[in-house]
């Protein structure tokens, strides 16, 4: 049964229709036309599809509509946009911290919620906030320095 | 100059307009056969084409990977794109400034010895004239052939090869879009494909209605023989509409997998087509044998497992089929698909778009046969298919599994005296096109498919395949290398990042490893013994300084140090490299140094870049991974089945550039991966006192290891 279920997009009102067991990453990528947030594995294994719910990182491909509805809902889009980058985004360019690019949605999500909580993350601590991210490229290291870039200037310090 | 050797590139594609346009907007046109592939390429070929026209990076337009738009280069593969498509722009650049300098000089009536090119202006004896490329461009006839004669920028004089250029095309993907999975045309068919479990299955009847109710919606079931699709609207009835249909699929017949007790001990005695490869002696003091060492070493099959699935798009409007595909090589994936199609490859345009991580011959090409059967079933609509993860992990072509067998004779002072190698292994080359065959997996379940001859392996003169780096670089006497190219592999094997030379370089490196224990020497020593190509020393010497390398001999404290050496293809980049490990129950990597010597750097970051993600996958197919079948198919078909490195277990890792820039540049994408391997290896051996020569190196391994 198709329903039309209301949440906060990136700071703004959103709606979407379709069934309440129709999952998030589907909807963001049809019909409300956000690509950044990305299909992977559609098992929460690899943390491409990663959003905030409500500030929290989730994986958008197994989230029903049903649980979204009334919730905020931040993706890549919400972060920063090539003209205004999210300090975490400046740093990932900085540090030319990606190859294909395909997991740097769910990475962003993921380090973001942990530079919301934690100004000055370890390298063990970073790690470990990415745990449930995949990268196949191998280019961790300069996402773990990225993340550790964007630390500095959040805290006000020139990298 | 003039008997400079044309790039087989630029002989495939001589115009120089096939290459460099000039544009309205003071633009210019790069044209390349080569993809991005998030390995930076299209970033380098641009400085490369700024550096030799002298005009600003920032004003390139590159095209890439198109059949309609790019000169054709094959697959964009093996660490070539440099040395191949690099090679020939160097060339075609350089010629064009020539031809647009004489054209100025004829209408400043000067010396083209006064003139210079800045940022794409013509300057004359330093000041601005009326003249750049672009008002010049009527008067130079681009459409001929490209001679290869033009002088060359010297290092010294260089302004953009060497930097480290930001990649272009990393912005875009990091604010979302950007990938082929993006594109959505008007009225847009998703597409869902079956594939058969095991070769020759045979399809039982799908119940349309049935599946429409059960995905609840307006749902079309597409069958072709033995291929079958689902069809919707939108990707969420799509991905619901392929669950309902595999759930009711009911496969029979056809060659299902035998299950063996062990796998990649199975290829040992399979059917197989044998050859000797025998290298002449390096050493020539070779004395009779007072000692013996053996040993055997395997590589399980590895899945590409990228972290994005197989995309494709279709449209057919009745006469033509228009393709975009994240394939290695657009060239001779529209000779396949009009093959399998039955069409006229002209009929065909297939361009290259960007996708999820790419490492060799993945279902790319397989995916976009999907699209096209679907595209051809409903004309006039453009059709997008996406492989479930599923999908992604098991009926892809994999890298095969490999056993190596290495002996050696040793004479008194631990040298060896004589040396032969058996590598058995399925082939590492079934692209499209590979054998006359369009090597695309639907295309075995249409109607009346032949089915197909085992494939040959990639020829000795792109590398080798399974006997990729199994030539040892060292000293040696005569070397006796035996090939077993098993004929049938119990999964669909192709080529994936590096073909044999994970499985040999683990092997020869560790094989070197034991052969400095048995000798009581320190293993870098024992190396140097035998090394004497002055490259292949300096990268030792150098890896050995960047990571405090200690003579030592024992091990068995739960650190160990492992150091690697290996020349990719025995013609490309070389690498030494050092791993540092602790083992208690399982490996914990902590720190890799690496050192490189691929001659002139185009883009040090970039390259260090490709470096790096070289370490850290091949570390992670070393340590982790396995693909494994029962007579149902793969059973590693979801990522908690098939686990690769996560966050937590990723080494630090320092890579350093120790070549000349005067020498040629050399492919290096792939040329960490065989020393990643059997540093890692080595290391281990020395902290556990005990060496596993099976990949992957996990903790039940480590336990038999110790338990001796």
């Amino acid at each position: 049964m198709s329903e039309t279920f209301a949440f906060t997009l990136n700071g703004r009102p959103a709606h979407v229709a379709g069934r309440g067991d129709a999952v998030l990453v589907h909807a963001l990528r049809g019909d409300l036309g956000l690509n950044a947030t990305r299909f992977g594995c559609g098992a929460e294994a690899c943390g491409a599809c990663m959003v905030l719910l409500d500030g929290t990182p989730v994986q958008s491909c197994t989230l029903r509509l049903d649980r979204v509805a009334g919730r905020s809902v931040v993706t890549v889009e919400g972060l920063g946009t090539a003209e205004a980058p999210h300090p975490l985004q400046a740093a990932l360019l900085d540090e030319q911290a990606g190859q294909c690019g395909y997991c740097l949605s769910g990475i962003q999500i993921a380090a973001a919620a942990l530079l919301a909580r934690n100004p000055d993350p370890s390298r063990a601590e970073i790690t470990a906030a990415l745990a449930g991210n995949f990268c196949r490229c191998g280019a961790q290291n300069r996402m773990i320095a990225a993340v550790q870039r964007a630390a500095r200037s959040l805290r006000g310090e020139t990298s | 100059m003039s008997e400079r050797v044309l790039p087989a590139s630029l002989r495939d594609n001589p115009r120089a307009e096939q290459w460099i346009g000039f544009e309205p907007d003071r633009r210019v046109r790069l044209a390349t056969g080569k993809v991005e592939l998030g390995q930076g390429i299209l970033t380098a070929l641009t400085q490369i084409a700024a550096e030799e026209l002298d005009v600003a990076p920032g004003r390139f337009r590159v095209v890439s990977g198109d059949t309609d738009a790019a000169p054709e280069e094959g697959f964009t593969a093996g660490s070539q794109s440099i040395e191949a498509s690099g090679g020939a722009i160097r060339l075609v650049a350089a010629e064009v400034r020539t031809r647009f300098l004489e054209a100025a000089a004829l209408r400043l009536n000067c010396a083209p010895e006064a003139l210079r090119i800045e940022d794409g202006a013509i300057l004359q004896d330093g000041a601005a004239t009326a003249l750049d490329y672009w008002s010049l461009a009527p008067l130079v006839d681009l459409a001929r052939p490209v001679t290869g004669t033009a002088v060359l920028r010297t290092p010294a004089s260089f302004r953009y090869i060497g930097r480290a250029l930001p990649r272009v095309d990393l912005p875009g993907k990091l604010f979302g879009g950007g990938f082929i999975h993006d594109i959505a045309p008007e009225g847009l068919l998703h597409g869902r494909s079956l594939h058969r479990p095991w070769p020759g299955a045979v399809l039982g009847p799908l119940d349309e209605a049935a599946i429409a109710r059960a995905a609840g919606g307006a749902v079309e079931v597409l069958r072709i023989g033995d291929f079958a699709a689902v069809i919707a609207p939108t990707e969420a009835l799509a991905e619901r509409a392929l669950a309902a249909a595999e759930a009711r699929a009911r496969w029979s017949g056809g060659t299902p997998r035998p299950v063996v007790a062990s796998e990649p001990l199975a290829l040992v005695g399979a059917p197989a087509t044998d050859r000797l490869l025998e290298i002449p002696a390096r050493r020539s003091d070779a004395a009779p044998a007072a000692d013996r060492l053996e040993a055997r070493y395997l590589r399980p099959f590895l899945a590409h497992a990228s972290i994005g699935p197989s995309v494709a798009l279709a449209h057919w409007d009745g006469k033509r089929l228009d393709v975009q595909t994240h394939s290695q090589g657009v060239g001779m994936l529209r000779v396949a698909l009009a093959q399998a199609l039955g069409l006229d490859p002209a009929a065909v345009s297939v361009h290259h778009r960007p996708g999820a991580g790419c490492y060799g011959h993945n279902g790319a090409d397989d995916v976009a046969l999907d699209a096209a059967l679907i595209a051809r079933a409903r004309p006039g609509r453009p059709v997008r298919v996406q492989w479930s993860r599923a999908q992604e992990m098991s009926v892809v072509p994999f890298g095969s599994a490999m056993v190596v067998d290495l002996a050696a004779g040793l004479d008194t002072h631990g040298r060896p005296v004589d040396w032969t190698m058996e590598v058995w292994s399925g082939t590492h080359g079934q692209r499209p096109g590979h054998n006359g065959r369009t090597n695309l997996l639907a295309a075995e379940a249409l109607p009346g498919a032949v089915p197909t001859p085992p494939a040959p392996d990639v020829p000795d003169v792109a590398g080798f395949g399974g006997l990729r780096n199994a030539v040892a670089l060292y000293d040696l006497p005569a070397q006796r290398i035996t090939h077993h190219l098993i004929e049938r592999p119990r999964l669909r094997t192709s080529s994936m990042r590096g073909l044999g030379t994970h499985g040999n370089v683990f092997a020869l490196e560790g094989f070197i490893d034991e052969l400095a224990l048995r000798a009581g020497e320190d293993p870098l020593a024992y190396r140097l013994s035998l090394l004497s190509d002055p490259r292949a020393r300096r990268v030792l010497e150098a890896v050995a300084e960047m990571s405090g390398w200690r003579g030592r001999l024992a091990g068995g404290d739960g650190v160990g140090w492992g150091i690697a050496f290996s020349r990719y293809k025995n013609r490309a980049a070389y690498v030494g490299l050092v791993a540092e490990i602790a083992v208690d129950q399982a490996i914990a990597l902590r720190h890799i140094w690496c050192a490189v010597d691929a001659g002139l750097v185009v883009n040090p970051d970039g390259a260090a870049n490709q470096i790096e993600g070289g370490i850290l996958q091949a570390a992670s197919w070393t340590v982790k991974e396995e693909v494994r079948v029962n007579e149902a198919g793969v059973l590693t078909n979801a990522w908690e089945h098939y686990p690769i490195l996560t966050f937590p277990e990723v080494p630090e890792v320092t890579v350093r550039f120790v070549g000349d820039p005067a020498d040629p540049s050399l492919g290096l994408g792939e040329a960490a991966l065989g020393p990643t391997a059997a540093a890692i290896g080595n290391a281990l051996a020395y902290a556990l006192g005990a060496r596993v020569r099976e990949m992957p190196l996990t903790r039940e391994r480590i336990a038999a290891a110790l338990l001796g």
